[in-house]
């Protein structure tokens, strides 16, 4: 018997060489993806049971996490942060993706003049650098300098504009919005794509049926895009759980006015940089970065087995 | 073959080992610095200056961004890789140098005493037995003003509150000037030109810092919340949408000659020079006139000597002399603004610059209260009092809300030494 298994081992990769290939093919990517990701992440993750008692860097196992949701201090910045970024997650879903819906069933309208204008200047702003994008909003914005005020006084609304990148009330839906304007490509081009692929068959099918306009739109192309919507609310919440980059152009890094503006990026940035006198603190960076990874995680798994399960898709 | 390759390598040894001897004789000291806007004035003015006095030392100096300084010394220091001398920021960022042993103890230094106790507290250990940094410059605080709109309104310089509200109201009624220009969307304009500035004169200086560090004094006390009030006040003169006007902006504004009251750090100076307007300044109003006023005279850079230095001795040379009056000359007139903390007083050609170091003589300066000790703890009592400020004019937080939010953050990891 011993000897049995060693030889039909033989056999089987007599019957099957292994291929080398693949794993050669394979290897630079693993390589590259496991140092600058893999690696980090655990380290990130080992970080956070650390911290820095007298001077030693010593295990201290989930006393870090105690400390930001026991402390009260701690705790109130952290959901608050995490407030906002829900606030702001919601804001991208409610409006980002329902106008990029929109978009793209305007764009995939037969007979558009400009279409391809439209689908590029649509998208532009996707390209654009966050720094660029957040500058050029503070100045269109500003009350000094900004043609906000002077557009909207041409219209009769002068009344109506206020300085809402400072006040705590309006800052966040204002950087929300701005970071839907650069965005809203995304979703479009997804759609778009997806609504181009459906096949003139089903349509015409429905047009014989006598569904057409509206009826078909809701009726036959939104149920055949799901599989895109879902992967479009998906990307966003990662994308927007790991936002940092346009509220810290815009409204800096300690995220005002009063934390208004505050997300867990620009959260965790503080904290692990430090900012002005305060010093950097990589084991309660490293927590909030475990945290902030734990919720994206959570996300997606419930997309994953929740609803992508669920999601009915159609073979033509 | 083989002979006249290692004849060649012997050669060329030789004229190498010759060189090195050659470059033994001058010294070379590397200077790291995050101020990279005086690297001309450093190589035009300062090294030649030193270098004709001190045959054999050569000087380098090497700045990098202000914004990665910090992070690219540490790493420097820790690889071995500094320069021999460093520029020291103020207060725990050069302290934690020292106290891991990356920066030699200067307390020795002879130039030492031609500073102030005040002077070198931002770069000397707790107990004040030792320093570590040669102070070089600082700035002041106080405002500056656009004379053509205080004589367009027929206003005065102003001396107390009550003078400087009423021609803040004179400018408001006129309104071909926006009084003051300030922003608190940046936050720390609030903070560092508003609360530090008006600040001393309420809490009495160096008096109420130190009381606040021992303990005795609370940010919830009425010399600390009062400027609160004050400032609070401030936001019916300022621009249009101010709760969204940028550092940058108020900058503008002023330059433009759309305001004519700026709060202002020295370091303006020079770029307000630039914009062609007749200014003047006036240090912090006081309540009452004939009270003693209070400047904010913030220790900003320093020299330290890296402790893994070859060539200790050279360096020392050279940081006796920037401790000297010399020294202290060149760089307060080559940098209008940032004033010397030497006790010498300095000849300065800038009328602006000489009327800021002016208030030296009649006023009492201290250092901004937040950057001693008190920001060492989460939350950090500096970046708090940004938000105040701010929360403060914009109306979010009243000034006794917002007082006894910061005593609480400071509350919860400050224990002050009873």
């Amino acid at each position: 018997m011993t000897d049995l298994a060693p030889e039909l081992g033989v056999e089987a990769s007599q019957r099957r060489p292994r291929r080398w290939h693949i794993f050669v093919f394979l290897a630079p990517a693993v390589f590259i993806y496991t140092a600058v990701m893999i690696l980090p992440l655990f380290e990130t993750l080992r970080q956070s049971l650390f911290n820095v008692v007298d001077g030693e860097h010593v295990f201290v196992g989930f006393s870090n996490f105690a400390t930001l949701f026991g402390d009260p201090r701690w705790a109130a910045d952290f959901w608050n942060a995490l407030g906002n970024n829900f606030v702001f997650f919601l804001i991208h879903m409610m409006v980002q993706n329902p106008i990029g819906v929109a978009l793209a069933a305007l764009l995939s309208l037969p007979g558009l003049r400009f279409a391809a204008f439209y689908r590029t200047a649509f998208f532009l702003p996707t390209l654009l650098s966050f720094v660029i994008v957040g500058f050029i909003w503070k100045l269109i914005l500003s009350p000094i300098w900004g043609v906000s005020p002077w557009l909207m006084d041409l219209v009769g609304l002068k009344a109506l504009f206020a300085p809402w990148l400072g006040r705590s009330g309006s800052a966040l839906i204002a950087v929300s919005l701005v970071s839907v304007w650069q965005f809203i490509g995304i979703p479009m081009m997804l759609i778009y794509a997806a609504l181009l692929s459906i096949p003139e068959e089903v349509i015409e099918a429905a047009e014989i049926d006598g569904i057409t306009g509206w009826g078909q739109f809701f009726k036959i192309k939104l149920p055949l895009v799901l599989p895109a919507i879902g992967i479009i609310s998906i990307l966003t919440f990662v994308g927007n759980f790991n936002a940092f980059d346009l509220v810290y152009t815009m409204q800096g890094a300690l995220a005002g006015p009063d934390k208004a503006t505050d997300i867990l990026g620009t959260f965790l940035y503080r904290t692990f940089f430090g900012f002005q006198l305060q010093l950097g603190d990589q084991s309660m960076g490293a927590t909030i970065a475990t945290i902030m990874f734990l919720i994206i995680l959570t996300g997606v798994c419930i997309y994953l087995f929740g609803i992508q399960r669920r999601i009915r898709r159609y073979q033509f | 073959m083989y002979r006249t390759t290692l004849q060649g390598a012997l050669l060329a040894s030789s004229i190498l080992a010759g060189i090195g001897a050659a470059a033994a004789a001058d010294v070379t000291l590397n200077i790291e610095s995050w101020r990279n806007d005086d690297l001309q004035i450093w190589q035009e003015k300062i090294i030649p200056a030193f270098e004709a006095k001190n045959p054999g030392i050569k000087i380098t100096f090497s700045p990098s961004a202000p914004t990665e300084y910090n992070a690219a010394l540490n790493a420097k220091l820790d690889a071995g890789s500094a320069g021999d001398l460093v520029a020291c920021r103020p207060f725990d960022t050069s302290l934690q140098l020292f106290d891991k042993g990356k920066l030699e103890d200067l307390t020795a230094l002879a130039g030492m005493k031609n500073f102030s106790e005040v002077a070198k507290a931002a770069w000397t250990t707790d107990d004040g037995a030792k320093t570590f940094c040669v102070p070089m410059a600082s700035v002041i605080h106080g405002f500056i003003y656009n004379k053509e709109a205080l004589e367009k309104v027929g206003a005065e310089v102003p001396k107390t509150v009550d003078q400087f509200f009423a021609v803040l109201d004179k400018l408001k009624a006129d309104g071909t000037y926006i009084p003051l220009a300030m922003g608190t969307k940046d936050m720390w304009e609030a903070a560092t030109m508003g609360y530090q500035n008006i600040g001393p004169t309420y809490w009495k200086g160096e008096e109420g810092r130190k009381a606040l560090i021992a303990g005795t004094q609370k940010l919830t006390d009425e010399p600390w919340v009062e400027p609160y009030r004050v400032l609070a006040k401030w936001a019916p003169y300022l621009g249009d949408g101010f709760e969204a006007q940028t550092y940058p902006d108020s900058q503008n504004l002023f330059t433009l000659g759309r305001a004519a009251i700026y709060p202002a750090g020295s370091w303006e100076i020079s770029l307000f020079n630039t914009a062609g307007l007749k200014l003047g300044a006036f240090p912090p109003p006081v309540a009452k006139d004939g009270d003693t006023c209070y400047i904010s005279d913030h220790n900003d850079i320093a020299m330290g000597l890296n402790a893994a230095s070859a060539h200790k001795e050279e360096a020392k040379v050279f940081l006796e002399w920037v401790a000297s009056a010399e020294f202290a000359s060149i760089y307060a007139n080559a940098l209008p603004g940032f004033f010397s903390l030497n006790s010498t007083a300095v000849d300065m050609t800038d009328p602006l610059a000489k009327e800021f170091v002016s208030w030296r003589e009649s006023c009492k300066p201290t250092i901004r209260s937040t950057y001693q000790i008190l920001s060492r703890g989460t939350p950090n009592l500096e970046n708090e009092t940004w938000a105040e400020s701010a929360n403060v004019i914009n109306g979010t937080d009243t000034p006794e809300v917002a007082a006894k939010k910061l005593q609480d953050g400071l509350d919860s990891w400050y224990k002050p030494a009873k």
